[in-house]
């Protein structure tokens, strides 16, 4: 793709749209495999792939967990639909944007794939440096500003995260996640020592991209200047770190024995959680901007997803699990709705577009719907608040659709995993702050949704393409999908969160070099950018 | 050398945390460059230092894994150090981008702010 000149758009284009549906399908079928439905083919649902053949722990190894499948399902699903977004303008407002897309895409792929501490890092690092260009992208002071913070953060981060593997390289003498794990619990006391200390670094880095409090403070202004196709994709960002986070907890936790160290470990995730929320909940109060409102969103997902995650059980993993495939779809439909509402308001017009003229779509509000009697709404105005209406439900965690059935699981599953007697403690905080933050939600998008569609007297009618209307239209309807579907989800998600809380099996899938013994799928998917 | 080695780290990183927090941009990229060199140095460090010892073991004779250097943190020092410098590079660019559009070398753009 980077070889294809500027002037053959349609060519990189074709190119795009089809590594991202081959990418969706390849994720799909993979998710498909891992889940029980054909267990002759990868037992216990993981399947390991050592690259160029040299057995774990001593060559990089991918590894395809039910965990993973799902993440990769998701990444793909958002990929797809922002890519189709973009289509309609955003990707004339700068050079490179398919290119970038695709790296990201990788990359994002390749973190959760990858069975390899060093081997993530380089994987963050793709997914970062395409981050890099595409924060950017569309230019503008405001994306210069936040992506000079945003670069300048990631990259100390980088730095905490190389110093942290290193350690953990100099104490156990390897780099792969299920050997460390397995080595954890046979190291001496001064090992001890050094090796949770490494940890512990290693964590700061992944809690810093999971945009947890206090290293949160680059995530508004960088997601809420993206372009919003962009910061659609960003969104499952903040997931990568959520995910390593999961991954290396739930593999320390079972093999070590002894206590998990500290940002690990439950007591800190649930703290760490909980103070990200509420601040993330403070933020959408006091946020003027409907993309700077949804970047607060993000954060206050985050650290609902955190102190879910910290306050352990196994029931709890499934639930958090649904909350995150339902705040990803969420928060990316928003995102792109956001961009949308903006044409219908004069201000807030700081995006320097070079071409503005349609591609020859048919715009959405043709059919105008005037033979209803009283007040004619367009159906691009219908749609939009249909649209902003939707994702307010989601986001808050109101009835009929999946953000309620989320945090109806999550609550449910703090009284699940508790024993009889007086309520603990935590129980409360969590209750008190999923409660709050939801209600303080509510008021915060209804007095946004006052503001944008109501109380402005010059709105005007905007344009809306079909390719922008329509990946807005499938994110949330895959959310509604999720909510009459939640009986089979989260069969899939237990199943996750069981795997999950017995690393043992995942351990020993990768050190015997389980090889799966169907057709090998899994390495095309990190291949896929690079063909581009 | 130990000492000297961790004395050269221990310098870099803080001469690094301290650039980074100052308000220019060079002087931010400046302070992430010398954490750049502070960490690879420490990356180096961590495959046990040794004067004279080849990273890679013969396999016709029984080698003694003792005589030899650790080879993966040689590579994963050259995997760092390319990654770290296409980053500063990267970073460069968006230095004088911020530059040019606000006018300024400040962090925020605006030297009152």
């Amino acid at each position: 793709m980077l070889l294809f000149t500027e002037a053959r758009r349609a060519a990189r284009t074709i190119i795009a749209l089809v590594a991202t549906l081959a990418n969706l399908l390849v994720a799909l079928a993979l998710a498909y495999i891992a889940s029980d439905a054909v267990p002759s083919i990868w037992p216990d649902g993981i399947a390991v792939y050592p690259l160029g053949g040299w057995q774990a722990p001593f060559g990089i190894v991918l590894v395809l967990d039910r965990l993973s499948a799902l993440m990769l399902v998701l990444n793909a699903v958002l990929a797809l639909t922002s890519l189709i977004y973009a289509l309609a303008r955003w990707r004339k407002a700068g050079p490179h944007f398919q290119s970038l897309f695709q790296f990201l895409i990788m990359g994002v792929n390749g973190a959760f794939l990858t069975g390899d501490l060093f081997n993530l890092f380089v994987f963050v690092e793709v997914l970062l440096a395409a981050s890099y260009g595409l924060l950017l992208h569309g230019l503008g002071e405001p994306r210069v500003k936040a992506g000079l913070h945003y670069i300048a953060i990631n990259l100390a981060g980088s730095f905490v995260f190389l110093i942290g593997v290193s350690l953990i390289y100099g104490v156990t003498g390897t780099l792969n996640m299920a050997d460390v794990a397995a080595r954890a619990s046979l190291l001496t006391e001064d090992e001890r020592i050094l090796f949770e200390t490494g940890i512990a670094i290693l964590g700061s880095a992944f809690l810093l991209k999971a945009g947890a409090w206090p290293l949160n403070f680059w995530l508004p202004p960088a997601y809420g200047t993206a372009a919003p196709p962009v910061a659609a994709i960003f969104s499952i960002m903040t997931k990568v770190g959520i995910y390593a986070l999961l991954r290396l907890g739930s593999l320390l936790a079972g093999a070590s024995g002894a206590s998990v160290p500290a940002p690990f470990n439950d007591g800190w995730l649930f703290g760490i959680g909980i103070v990200t929320l509420v601040l993330g909940t403070a933020g959408i109060l006091t946020a003027s901007q409907p993309q700077r409102l949804v970047a607060y969103c993000v954060i206050a997902s985050a650290g609902t997803l955190l102190a879910a995650l910290g306050f352990g059980g196994t029931a709890m993993k499934g639930a958090a699990l649904y909350y995150l495939t339902s705040s990803v779809l969420a928060t990316g439909a928003f995102f792109m709705l956001c961009e949308m509402i903006d044409r219908t308001r004069q201000t807030g017009e700081d995006i320097p577009l070079e071409m503005m003229e349609p591609v020859g779509q048919e715009p959405v509000d043709a059919d105008f719907t005037d033979d209803v009697v009283g007040i004619v709404i367009p159906a691009a105005m219908a749609f939009l608040g249909m649209g902003f209406l939707a994702c307010a439900l989601l986001v808050a965690g109101l009835p009929p659709l999946s953000g309620f059935i989320a945090k109806f699981l999550i609550l449910s599953a703090t009284l699940t995993d508790t024993a009889p007697g007086p309520v603990p403690v935590t129980v409360w905080v969590l209750w008190t702050s999923v409660l709050g933050s939801s209600l303080i939600a509510i008021i915060a998008l209804c007095r946004m949704g006052i503001l944008l569609f109501w109380s402005s007297d010059e709105i005007m009618i905007p344009r809306l393409h079909l390719v922008e209307a329509a990946p807005v239209a499938v994110l949330l309807l895959l959310s509604v999908a999720l909510a009459i579907e939640t009986g089979p989800a989260m069969d899939y998600l237990n199943l996750a969160g069981n795997s999950l809380s017995s690393p043992q099996i995942y351990i020993d899938a990768v050190l015997s070099g389980n090889r799966p013994s169907g057709p090998l799928p899994a390495p095309s998917i990190p291949m896929e950018g690079i063909r581009q | 050398m130990e000492a000297i080695y961790a004395l050269a780290i221990g310098v870099l990183t803080a001469s690094g945390v301290w650039l980074v927090l100052r308000p220019r941009t060079f002087q931010v990229i400046m302070g992430l460059s010398l954490l750049s060199y502070a960490v690879n140095l420490f990356i180096f460090g961590m495959g046990r230092l040794m004067i004279g010892g080849a990273p890679i073991i013969e396999t016709v004779a029984q080698a003694d894994p003792a005589l030899y250097d650790d080879p993966v943190p040689q590579a994963l020092v050259l995997t760092a150090i390319v990654i770290g410098f296409a980053m500063t590079a990267l970073f460069l660019v968006v230095l004088l981008a911020s530059r040019g559009l606000t006018g300024n070398d400040h962090v925020d753009g605006d030297p009152e702010a």
